[in-house]
């Protein structure tokens, strides 16, 4: 099984220094995008290799590329991110690359940056990610020392500046838009869309914001081709995908698998089943923001449009399980006490709504609930979808909560008719301030 | 006031943006680091340095989680609250840690060692339940273990 | 033009607009809060949700934020749809659930716009059952109340303060639910433009803390459409009074003028109305102690001027009637302006080039739009607020329509573009010999004398028209930079030159007309905006008269005997040694005031002049707009405008053509046919029979209450409202109930809309011109005639112990009247005067150490204030300051010899 982008990751083992890294075929897309590719031809092969990105929503890497205005005429300079905020509960699979591989990224921005002619580029990185930051500096300098940033890269005329900027803590940095102001140095509101970033994105000028996994996938393409990129994927989504798991399973970890790899497969043979003792009662697939899966979604395969058509989204592709021992009328509260601290609060609806719902939920789950409560929770999902709030974090606090109140809806109810939490035997999770 | 030190690497972060205000998250961690917290001196401070009226660094600073505008302690204990260490019973490592160091979230302790806060995911799910003091990550807690690693900082 | 259907019917609406602005455009009810046509959009409260579907087939849609949405032409969009509406409701719900629910102990309520959104959305029941938030308010000084809980966070007040209105000290704090919109720290806020504050905000976090010591609800005001008389713009008031006094101003919509937006010193200043210094009765100096009624108040005041030789001083600060009566009573030959002869000068100076120039004189909306700027020695923050608002806006015009144009963002999408345009500014250009509050958002600030301000301008007209003449002697520097201001103008499409009369240069506005011309002749759409020095400045000038000096000399050669004062503090307009000289000369003197002042002590006969609201009068701004202010409330007798006391003394003196006129119109009438420069002027509002459908416009809103009880602890018997003369606004509730002319507009009101946001109803489109045209006739229109002007100054040479005292103004102390206001006396700064710091460090001063000096005989004693900017060997001394004795400046300052001054190379006085 071919593993591109871990392959050169061994847990608990310093990551490749760029003389090693360039042993295993390092640097080598970068040396030939400057040498024979055009940027529209870089362009051109990655809208090719179908990748999508891996930062959760899942758009055509490619397609996403071909909005930045090029040549002469467009503003400059041109900006990359990297999205290394990766503040997704249940998701630490960024980590993984970012830790065990700093330059593979710092090879995939390279190569974005070509595409896109950006001249000046920025990982953002969480405050969290000490190790990360650590040897992405590191890896960095080795970039610069070896003439693959800077000035007339290999001798090229290509330029391309990277700096690393550590964040200050907030869920809403990871969202492409709000992560611009940030660096910007301003409150992390997000943007309005219409003008998208690849137009007007930081500091005004065209940016393409891309996760790390996207851009570690990126070497690998240029190296290998489109062809070989859509082969690796098990179903139609192509490539491979860095699928993680937590909760209360015998071996939570996260892996490098097809694209397409079933739920059951990654539950019970990577992650080894649930502990002793406990039984599965539903997953989230792609981190907080996803819609519940149950025990009948098992043999869906983790690619975008099989987990679409279970009713979720694919997300950052790592699950968190829920088992039998665990209270979903706490469990979703625990999700919306985050989303409702983590709201930026610049929209009414995901502002004011979320900690209504959060209210709610601790009422319920203190055994507190009324029968109106539900119809409140109901309107929420209903009226906090997309389109609805000004960004993607109130929908994504929503689906969750949609998801629950369907499965287990007589959960909740029996907290309201029973005036208690049937898996409390003391007092029920107590949100932080 | 700002020491030259800090002068010089706000300067630095200054020169990469294309106007000064724009540096002025890195000019409050680069404060932070030095004191720990921002005071409402240093806010006037760096706010004067980066061109910035203090309610317009304010609306910055107080936006951010991890920019601290109240004083903290030696040690800041982020204990990661967020669903993965739910599940895996994160709530008994807070409890624990409030009765040992006889604190609550948010609150310093009277040797002025410890601040504890809660925080959203670590992203080290895997490894759950999970806090961080100061850079040190802990994962796969277990209650016995926090006496020893609480020892470890003075 | 596009074509959009709004719940199935076909609409024309201009294309570009957001579907948000169409709508309320059409007359619409559809519901908002973080919009404001001013400020544009950022989709923030999703209160102005609708439904929009892709075609014709498309049967579901999706909600989309009108406010948001550019309107396309085939656009297909649903306000009624059932889901719009249910999302619209939950919005409010929302916003409530943290909301105190305290409309009744709110000043807010009743003009609330978060009222009318409530109940314009059908939110009637509270879902949310737990805690509510709270929050600690904030001090913030002499104007605005703060209220938090009833925060709904739209983000207009910082949108407004900081975005628009460029101010520092106020902003968000914090995030998700615990926003805090506030200061940093308690305290007052720093901007002159605060006041908006509490019309932008929907709800009552900012509300009038002036109108809070008095408190009426708007619908129990009394309200007139009015003219700020604190400077020289003219904005468009609303005066707002209950029991006889004043209790409010705010806002009128003028969408030439001031738009959506007053200063602080123009909303807060009334109170001077109320103040306890009124003079109220009239009062006959040897009758004394007792006042007198007025009969014998005219008569005696008849007697005085039959018996003497008599002149009489106008203002500038009184409506043209008033001073064209007084004018009509003595005599062309015996009226005089009273002014100081320097800003007689000056006005009429500016007032020649705005005639005879050939670039014209833009609107503040105009000045909005100019896409370059020069300012020659004026601090518009401090001598004309808006105009500086104005100009905050005009910088942003050129990279708006360089990039976002570019880019396809609509400008009203407000984040988008200012994300774009970022620290970007079109260019700006000053020239100052002090600091200004604008320099900040200045391409570059050049502080230099008055002559060599001027000798820059002349430097940048000859460069951009030969005609103009060279200046000689000019540094490669000054060059490099009249080179760089020149080639801005002429870069742009809307170049504005901006100059006044407020330092004291007539060198400087002569310069700033030569820039204008040189555009003009270069076939540019120049604009040149002059400040005046007060609110009727120019229709003083227009309406002709004699200098303040001849005045005295007519008086001190027995020429006259007795003098009639209009309005008039002359102990601000001349020094005290030659008032008292002239005063002890007069047999008589008449005066006519609304406030106690050191000339009114003078007054052997007081005759109590209303005031703006107690009173009906046109001004003419720096604009040459002439525009009407209405009298608010009926008052007694004794208290009357100063042009009705001055027919009356003419009637009782038996004047023919004064006998005859009855009231205003006949006033207005008689002054256009006889003043060439103010034809026209009886159509700035409609006559006082005007009716529509037979009915007066009701100046009291239809939920007018207690007006059978109000004066029931006088009189049980409702009293017979009294009839106004003089316009065809009525002092009761009764009326017509539709929208006056724009003109006669007493306050905005339509149905559900009861806030100030029901402005909208009375626009063409939502922010443009009010239906009928926007308020105000402009009576100047450049006729090109004159030549440019040679009057090329030398440069300016420091002379040993002296200082050249230039003059300093403030926004919160400059102005007579607002001085009096007991809100803006506490932003009073103390006297001072301002030293250039090379100069303070050869004189061994240090701050607030008092130097002493004499201008034309008078000494001075101030505390020295070190600036950095002032030029060398000249000074800065505040305006009309508390405490700041009157001098007319510029003039040279001899430095008094028992300062450390002694201790520098022996000079010669
Ligand atoms: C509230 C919110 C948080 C997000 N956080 C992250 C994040 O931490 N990391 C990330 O890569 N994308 C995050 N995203 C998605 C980004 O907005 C964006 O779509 C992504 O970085 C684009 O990269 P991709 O095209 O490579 O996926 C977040 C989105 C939302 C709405
Ligand atoms: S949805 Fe939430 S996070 Fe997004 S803009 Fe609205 S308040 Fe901010
Ligand atoms: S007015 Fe449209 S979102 Fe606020």
């Amino acid at each position: 099984m071919e593993k591109p982008l871990t392959q050169h990751i061994v847990p608990g083992r310093q990551p490749l220094s760029l003389k090693e890294y360039e042993k295993v075929g390092g640097y080598q897309s970068v040396r030939k995008i400057l040498k024979e590719m055009t940027p529209t031809e870089v362009q051109e092969l990655v809208k090719d290799s179908k990748l999508r990105g891996r930062g959760g929503a899942g758009f055509s890497t490619g397609l996403k590329w071909s909005f930045v205005p090029m040549g002469p005429e467009a503003a400059q300079p041109k900006y990359l991110v990297a999205n290394a905020d990766e503040m997704e509960p249940g998701t630490f699979k960024d980590r993984v690359l970012l830790e065990g591989n700093p330059h593979q990224l710092i090879e995939g921005m390279i190569v974005a940056s070509y595409a896109i002619q950006a001249s000046i580029s920025y990982v953002f990185l969480r405050w969290a990610y000490k190790l990360a930051a650590h040897e992405v500096t590191k890896a960095m300098h080795e970039a610069y020392e070896a003439g693959y940033l800077g000035k007339n890269i290999l001798g090229s005329g290509f330029n391309l500046e990277m700096h690393l900027h550590t964040g200050v803590g907030r869920y809403m940095c990871g969202e492409e838009t709000a992560l611009l102001n940030a660096l910007e140095g301003k409150r992390a509101n997000p943007r309005a869309k219409p003008p998208f970033p690849q137009v007007s994105g930081l500091f005004g000028k065209p940016t393409i914001v891309n996760n790390v996994e996207t851009l570690c996938n990126l070497p690998h393409i240029i190296n290998k081709g489109a062809d070989w990129f859509m082969q690796l994927g098990l179903t139609d989504d192509a490539g491979t995908k860095l699928y993680g798991v937590s909760g209360r399973v015998k071996t939570p970890g996260c892996w490098e698998l097809p694209m397409g790899v079933t739920i059951r497969e990654l539950l019970e043979e990577y992650a080894g089943g649930m502990q002793e003792g406990y039984l599965f009662k539903g997953l989230l697939p792609g981190g907080a923001s996803t819609d519940f899966l149950v025990e009948e979604h098992l043999d869906v395969p983790m690619d975008y449009a099989s987990i679409q058509a279970a009713g979720s989204r694919l997300g950052t592709g790592t699950m968190i399980i829920m088992d039998d021992q665990t209270c979903p009328v706490g469990f979703v509260h625990n999700l919306q006490h985050f989303f409702a601290q983590e709201s930026c609060g610049f929209c009414t609806p995901c502002r004011e709504g979320l900690p209504w719902v959060e209210k709610i939920l601790l009422a319920i789950d203190r055994g507190e609930g009324k029968p109106e409560h539900l119809t409140t929770l109901d309107f929420h999902t209903k009226y906090l979808g997309p389109g609805n709030t000004f960004c993607a974090l109130a929908p994504g606090a929503m689906e969750p909560l949609q998801s629950a109140l369907k499965y287990f809806r007589e959960d909740f109810e029996r907290h309201i008719h029973e005036q208690h939490c049937p898996w409390s035997k003391t007092k029920a999770w107590q949100p932080s301030i | 006031m700002l020491s030259i030190e800090e002068k010089q690497k706000i300067e630095h972060e200054i020169s990469l943006v294309p106007s000064p205000k724009n540096a002025c998250i890195e000019a409050l961690k680069i404060v932070q680091h030095s004191h720990g917290w921002i005071s409402d001196d240093s806010l006037k401070d760096v706010a004067d340095f980066v061109g910035m009226s203090t309610a317009e660094l304010d609306s910055v600073a107080t936006f951010y989680n991890l920019i601290f505008r109240r004083p903290v302690g030696r040690h800041v204990i982020l204990l990661c609250d967020s669903i993965s260490c739910y599940v895996m019973g994160y709530d008994g490592i807070r409890d624990h840690l409030y009765t040992a160091l006889n604190i609550q979230y948010g609150q310093t302790t009277a040797d002025g060692r410890y601040t504890l806060l809660p925080n959203c995911c670590l992203g080290t799910c895997d490894r759950a339940p999970a806090l961080m003091i100061d850079n040190d990550l802990y994962r796969d807690l277990t209650v016995e273990q926090l006496d020893e690693i609480l020892s470890k900082y003075t | 033009m596009a074509t959009i259907h709004i719940d199935n019917k076909a609409y024309d609406v201009k294309a570009g607009k957001n579907l948000l602005e169409a709508c309320l455009s059409l007359g619409l009810d559809l519901p908002y809060f973080c919009y404001h046509p001013a400020m544009g959009s950022i989709g923030a409260c999703r209160q102005c949700a609708v439904k929009v579907y892709r075609d014709e087939n498309d049967t579901k849609g999706k909600l989309f934020m009108s406010c948001m949405e550019q309107v396309r032409d085939g656009m297909r969009v649903s306000i009624a749809d059932m889901e719009a509406k249910e999302f619209r409701a939950h919005i409010i719900g929302w916003l409530m659930t943290n909301h105190p629910h305290d409309c009744a102990v709110c000043d807010e309520g009743g003009s609330c716009h978060l009222q009318d959104m409530t109940v314009m959305t059908g939110h009637n029941y509270r879902q949310y059952r737990f805690d509510k938030r709270t929050y600690v308010n904030q001090y913030l000084g002499p104007f605005l109340n703060h209220e938090m809980n009833r925060c709904i966070q739209c983000y207009r007040c910082v949108r407004y303060y900081k975005d628009y209105a460029g101010g520092k000290d106020l902003d968000v704090f914090a995030a998700h639910n615990h926003l805090y919109f506030g200061r940093a720290e308690e305290g007052v806020l720093e901007s002159e433009f605060s006041g908006n504050l509490a019309e932008v905000c929907p709800t009552g976090v900012f509300t009038d803390k002036t109108l809070k010591q008095h408190y009426t609800r708007k619908w129990d005001l009394t309200m007139a459409p009015s003219i700020c008389h604190h400077c020289s713009l003219g904005c468009n008031t609303i005066a707002g009074e209950r029991y006889g006094t004043i209790r409010s101003i705010t806002n009128r919509y003028n969408g030439e003028v001031n738009g959506y937006f007053l200063c602080d010193r123009g909303r807060f200043g009334y109170e001077f109305v109320n103040s306890a210094g009124r003079v109220r009765k009239p009062l006959v100096r040897s009758q004394l102690p007792e006042a007198t009624d007025k009969h014998t108040a005219l008569e005696a005041a008849a007697s005085a001027i039959k018996a003497g030789r008599v002149i009489g001083i106008g203002s500038p600060r009184a409506s043209l009637e008033s001073n064209y009566v007084l004018k009509k009573l003595v005599g062309e030959d015996n009226f005089h302006h009273g002014v100081a002869d320097l800003e007689h000068d000056l006005v009429e100076l500016a007032m020649g080039i705005l005639r005879d120039g050939s670039a014209r004189t833009p609107s503040l909306r105009e000045v909005e739009k100019a896409d370059a700027v020069f300012i020659l020695g004026e601090d518009l923050t401090n001598t004309a607020p808006m105009l500086a608002l104005a100009v905050r806006q005009s910088v942003r015009q050129e990279p708006l329509l360089e990039q976002v144009s570019k880019a396809n963002i609509p400008v009203w999408q407000d984040a988008a573009a200012r994300g774009l345009v970022q620290q970007d500014k079109g260019p700006l250009f000053i020239a100052h010999y002090t600091p200004s509050k604008l320099d900040e958002l200045a391409t570059h600030t050049h502080f230099d004398s008055p002559d060599d301000i001027a000798r820059l301008g002349f430097a940048v007209a000859n460069l951009i028209h030969p005609d103009s003449p060279e200046v000689r002697e000019i540094s490669d520097q000054e060059q490099a930079l009249a080179q760089q201001i020149a080639d801005a103008l002429m870069k742009a499409n809307n170049p504005l030159i901006i100059s006044g009369t407020s330092s004291g240069s007539e060198r400087v506005l002569k310069a700033a007309a030569n820039i204008a011309q040189a555009l003009a002749a270069k076939e540019k759409s120049a604009g040149i905006s002059l400040v005046m020095p007060e609110c009727n400045s120019l229709g003083l000038a227009m309406l002709g008269g004699h200098k303040l000096e001849s005045a005295f000399d007519a008086v001190l050669n027995d020429y006259a005997d007795t003098v009639i004062i209009l309005e008039n503090d002359l102990y601000r307009r001349a020094n005290t040694v030659a008032l008292t000289r002239f005063f002890e000369k007069c047999e008589h003197v008449i005066v006519l005031d609304h406030l106690h002042n050191a000339t009114t002590e003078q007054a052997d006969i007081l005759l109590p002049a209303g005031t703006f609201s107690e009173a009906d009068g046109t001004l003419v701004n720096n604009e040459g707009r002439a525009q009407r202010f209405y009298q608010v409330h009926a008052t007694s007798d004794e208290l009357q405008e100063s042009w009705r006391w001055l027919t009356e003394l003419g009637t009782i003196m038996k004047e023919e053509e004064i006998s005859n006129w009855v009231g205003f119109d006949d006033v207005q009438k008689a002054m256009a046919h006889e003043v060439p420069a103010l034809q026209g002027i009886n159509r700035v509002s409609p006559p006082s029979d005007f009716r529509i459908a037979g009915q007066r416009i009701p100046r009291e809103p239809h939920r007018f209450s207690g007006r059978t009880s109000m004066h029931a602890g006088f009189n049980v018997s409702e009293p017979k409202p009294p009839v106004d003369p003089d316009s065809p606004l009525s002092y009761t509730m009764e009326g017509y109930r539709g929208q006056p002319p724009s003109a006669a507009i007493p306050f905005f009101w339509a149905p559900g809309w009861n806030s100030v946001q029901s402005t909208a109803k009375y626009q063409q489109e939502v922010g443009g011109h009010l239906k009928g045209g926007d308020p105000g006739l402009r009576l100047l229109e450049p006729t090109g005639t004159a030549p440019f002007s040679v009057a090329v100054p030398q440069r300016f040479i420091p002379l040993e112990g002296h200082l050249y005292m230039l003059p300093l103004h403030h926004t919160f102390g400059s102005e007579e009247l607002s001085n009096q206001a007991a809100g803006i006396m506490q932003r009073i700064p103390e006297p001072y005067v301002a030293i250039n710091a090379a100069d303070a460090v050869q004189l061994k001063l240090s701050d607030g150490q008092l130097l002493s000096f004499s201008i034309e005989g008078q000494v001075y004693q101030l505390p020295a204030k070190i600036s950095q900017t002032i030029p060398s060997g000249t000074a800065g001394m505040p305006n009309g300051l508390p405490g700041v004795p009157f001098a007319e400046l510029p003039a040279w300052a001899i430095l008094n010899r028992d300062i450390k001054w002694k201790q520098q190379p022996q000079t010669t006085f």
